[in-house]
């Protein structure tokens, strides 16, 4: 086998999304000779979908507004899964964060006195997301991308990662993977690598994530030997689009509720009322009056339900639809447009607006919009410290949704894109300082490169065999149906059999044709991450017998302290690679020291 | 539903042809769609750029019936009846099938010195919210290049390209220019290295803007005027150095790249 084309780096960073470019930018400040990898073009990643907002209690609006009060947030909407070291870190640094993109370029809308304007968002106690319009993540994507350029970072673009490569001793060595417009192979020794590869909901039939969330990193990492912890947290997003069939699942912003828009059932009815959980009925309005002085003044009335966090809203959707209570295409409304001016909406929701109106043919001025959950978010991943992003591979770090930990069980909207540059940023340093204090170079096995090689090359040796958009599709629905929003024992052990068996199937993939640019070829090189990822959250799913978050058991319908004590711990002993078994631990999560958990006792 | 003829372009740098494919029409669909089906059922090795699908990302651009569209954000049931042609971005070299190589574009970004605000406060800048929407309009911009694609400038003229940056970085110059917070100028630059003369404000650019950005209104002319204020008016040159403003010259704006 010829040697495919080398690079050498200080360290490569996979994903070039919002943690990707704020890492690689880090790593490129330290003098280190920095690589930027991604499947797509530069700036295309799914941060560019973003749409609400990035949290920081930079007290813009309202004074109160701290560090303390969004770490409370943050917890609380985690249900208390949460690392609590980075949801404090995240918390305390994402201000500065955000003041840095302004210093980059980045133009937030402005308060009256010229300050960055915050937008109130579900589970923030005040309103604390700053944004452009509905278009945040295309801000913050521009901004690091045009940071990132004008320090010559260089950048692979159309690149896939195909697997992480190690030394004899563990340590991270390097990665070899392919050029999507040639086909051809490539190979890059580093002395780290910092995974930023984000999430995995391309698995589920409806998805607010587009093509490349297959969850490489996770997978890649997993079968390197690192953990991965608390898989079955996936957050369904209670809004996403759900008519015509074709756009089902597209996002669908929160800063629309934020903003004034509520949720109804098909009799009109304002349903939020009366699924407010006892964890939140002190700080929930009673009735609609109460909610609705709330928007202008929030110490006149208490939150709107419709601003619950957003599993809470995402399960009280399905209970509506569930009841026969539903709109005609299985959703339910979200209407804005008998609450708020043509005007208004036209100016605070302007994607929103053009989505539907083009994507629909409904005008939101005018008429509500028809929605309903969709698969956003995971808030499982790779198991990391939370000072340096590092994971338990030497040399390996990961920062933005492919960690694990800073959400808990369910992430707060506007939280991700908060989370992305301060743990971007951590990795950046995690891996600068580990190079530092290591020594050698670390070096792969050819061996290694070319049996992951002669792996890809596979289905093109194949005359006939499984269509790889098949096994995706398949693999799709039965998540869809067996490990949705709402979960139980017999359809997980279903799952996973059935996992096996599309494991089975990806082992007969066949393609024709060329390697250039051959869209099945790159779909059967996603698969295996796919099918690990898959594996990974129906085991923590069966492993974790209570409701929790993004996790609901419809047989076990409430959380169990227990449970909450533990972090779902997935590795694969013995690192045997892409189909091998998984093992599932609960290991104890961090504890909170006292004066973090005082922060609680005072809330109460 | 009845069919649907799709008439894709199939091949590579080498060539290609029209090929046309047959598929039942689904409601509600969008040319993308289509696409991937087709890709799932008929044709698994069509190559395509594609991410978001909710026209927020500007990869799945190519020229539909002739026009350039994003793909995601084009509904079936609103083309006309009959064959249904998709072809590459003509204006950029042909990666395979629907895929064009659009690195002209990324060389360009490398060439705008970046935003230089110099001192920055420590609670970050005061900034109103009239001052910052001139710039937000042309951030709206998710680069799919399609404003690209059809300025006449490049589109059939090969040798413009090293010397013309083309209408998605005018805006980006604009914007640049109208930050009320930036110390570099930028005008010398952009007459001298990146051609805004060339640009005959024909408003190719402006008409296929899946973003509605008025690129030649909003961008292009006002920094026409400044560019010609700045090079030929002695008042203006006058009042900058009495009035002491730091904008730096185009070599130093140039230069200014870390």
């Amino acid at each position: 086998m010829a040697t495919p084309e080398h690079h050498s780096y200080d360290v490569i960073i996979i994903g070039a999304g919002g943690a990707g470019l704020r890492a690689a930018i880090e790593a490129k400040e330290r003098g280190l000779k920095v690589a930027l990898v991604c499947k797509s073009l530069l700036g295309k990643a799914h941060t560019v979908m973003a749409e609400g907002g990035v949290a920081a209690a930079m007290g813009n609006v309202y004074e109160e507004d701290n560090w303390k009060v969004h770490f409370r947030d943050t917890m609380r909407g985690g249900k208390m899964l949460n690392n609590w070291r980075m949801a404090q870190l995240h918390a305390q640094e994402s201000p500065d964060r955000v003041l840095e993109l302004e210093a980059w370029g980045a133009l937030f809308d402005r308060t009256k006195d010229g300050k960055i304007l915050q937008r109130d968002f579900g589970g923030h106690r005040y309103a604390r997301l700053a944004h452009v319009g509905d278009r945040t993540g295309l801000e913050l994507i521009r901004t690091l991308q045009q940071k990132a350029v004008s320090m010559d970072i260089d950048v692979f673009m159309e690149c896939k990662i195909l697997r992480l490569l190690r030394d004899d001793n563990g340590r991270i060595a390097g990665a070899v993977g392919y050029w999507r417009p040639t086909g051809e192979f490539i190979t890059f020794a580093a002395k780290a690598v910092i995974l930023a590869s984000g999430g995995v909901g391309k698995s589920w039939k409806y998805t607010s994530n587009s093509w490349e969330g297959t969850g490489d990193g996770h997978a890649m990492a997993l079968w390197a030997g690192a953990e991965l912890i608390d898989m079955e947290c996936i957050q369904f997003h209670p809004t996403g689009m759900v008519w015509p069939l074709s756009v089902r699942g597209i996002l669908v912003t929160e800063g629309v509720r934020g903003d004034g828009g509520v949720l109804r059932n098909s009799e009109g009815k304002r349903f939020m009322f009366d699924y407010v959980a006892d964890m939140f009925r002190a700080e929930t309005a009673e009735s609609e009056e109460e909610a609705d002085k709330w928007y202008d003044d929030h110490t006149a009335g208490r939150r709107p339900p419709e601003l619950l966090p957003r599993d809470e809203v995402a399960r009280s959707i399905n209970s509506e639809v569930k009841a026969g209570r539903g709109s005609p295409h299985g959703g339910v409304f979200l209407d804005i447009a008998t609450r708020r001016s043509a005007e208004f909406i036209r100016r605070r929701l302007p994607s929103m607006y053009h989505q539907f109106m083009e994507l629909a043919g409904v005008d939101i001025t005018t008429t509500p919009m028809e929605v309903g959950p969709t698969c956003h978010y995971i808030m499982g991943g790779v198991r990391v410290d939370a000072d340096t992003a590092a994971t338990g591979i030497p040399g390996l770090f990961a920062a933005g949704e492919v960690a694990g930990g800073m959400h808990g069980s369910n992430r707060l909207g506007g939280n991700s894109l908060s989370d992305l540059i301060v743990f971007g940023r951590r990795a950046g340093m995690g891996a600068a300082d580990f190079i530092e204090g290591a020594s050698g170079e670390p070096t792969f096995s050819q061996a290694e490169v070319d049996a992951v090689i002669a792996e890809a090359l596979e289905p093109f040796s194949r005359e006939s065999g499984e269509n790889p958009y098949d096994i995706q599709h398949d693999l799709q629905e039965m998540m869809q149906a067996n490990v949705g929003i709402i979960r139980t024992g017999s359809e997980l052990d279903e799952a996973l059999e059935q996992l096996e068996v599309l494991k089975e199937r990806a082992g007969r993939v066949a393609v024709k044709g060329g390697r250039v640019y051959n869209p099945a070829w790159n779909l059967s090189t996603d698969l295996p991450a796919m099918l690990t990822v898959s594996t990974c959250v129906a085991l923590g799913a069966t492993s974790r017998k209570e409701s929790r978050g993004g996790h609901t058991r419809d047989d076990f319908p409430k959380a169990d302290p227990e449970f909450g004590k533990v972090n779902m711990v997935l590795s694969q002993p013995g690192a045997t690679g892409v189909l091998g078994p998984v093992k599932v631990d609960p290991q104890p999560i961090p504890v909170m020291p006292d004066e973090l958990k005082a922060l609680f006792e005072e809330a109460k | 539903m009845a069919d649907v003829t799709m008439r894709l372009w199939r091949g590579d740098q080498d060539g290609g042809e029209l090929v046309d494919y047959t598929i039942e029409a689904q409601e509600g669909e969008v040319v993308l769609d289509v696409i991937h089906r087709l890709q799932a059922t008929q044709i698994p090795d069509l190559a395509c750029r594609w991410n978001c699908k909710a026209g927020k990302c500007g990869s799945c651009s190519a020229e539909i019936n002739g026009m350039p569209r994003l793909m995601c954000m084009t509904r079936m049931d609103q083309l006309p009846e009959g064959p249904i042609t998709v072809t590459p971005m003509r204006t950029f070299p042909i990666i395979r099938d629907l895929v064009t190589d659009v690195s002209f574009n990324f060389e360009q970004a490398k060439r705008v010195p970046a935003f230089n605000p110099g001192t920055v406060p420590a609670d970050g800048f005061r900034m109103q919210q009239a001052d910052v929407e001139r710039g937000q309009e042309f951030r709206k911009c998710i680069e799919c290049f399609m404003c690209q694609n059809v300025c006449h400038v490049i589109r059939d003229h090969e040798e413009n390209k090293p010397k013309y940056a083309g209408p998605r970085f005018f805006i980006r110059y604009a914007e640049l220019e109208m930050h009320p917070m930036d110390t570099n100028d930028r005008r010398e630059l952009v007459r001298e290295k990146m051609g805004l003369g060339l640009c005959n404000i024909t408003k190719c650019c402006t008409e296929v803007c899946p973003e509605h950005i008025k690129i030649t209104d909003n961008a292009i002319i006002p920094l026409k005027e400044r560019v010609v204020d700045a090079h030929y008016d002695p008042v203006a040159w006058l009042g900058r150095k009495i009035s002491g403003r730091k904008k730096r010259t185009a070599d130093e704006a140039a230069a200014h790249r870390p």
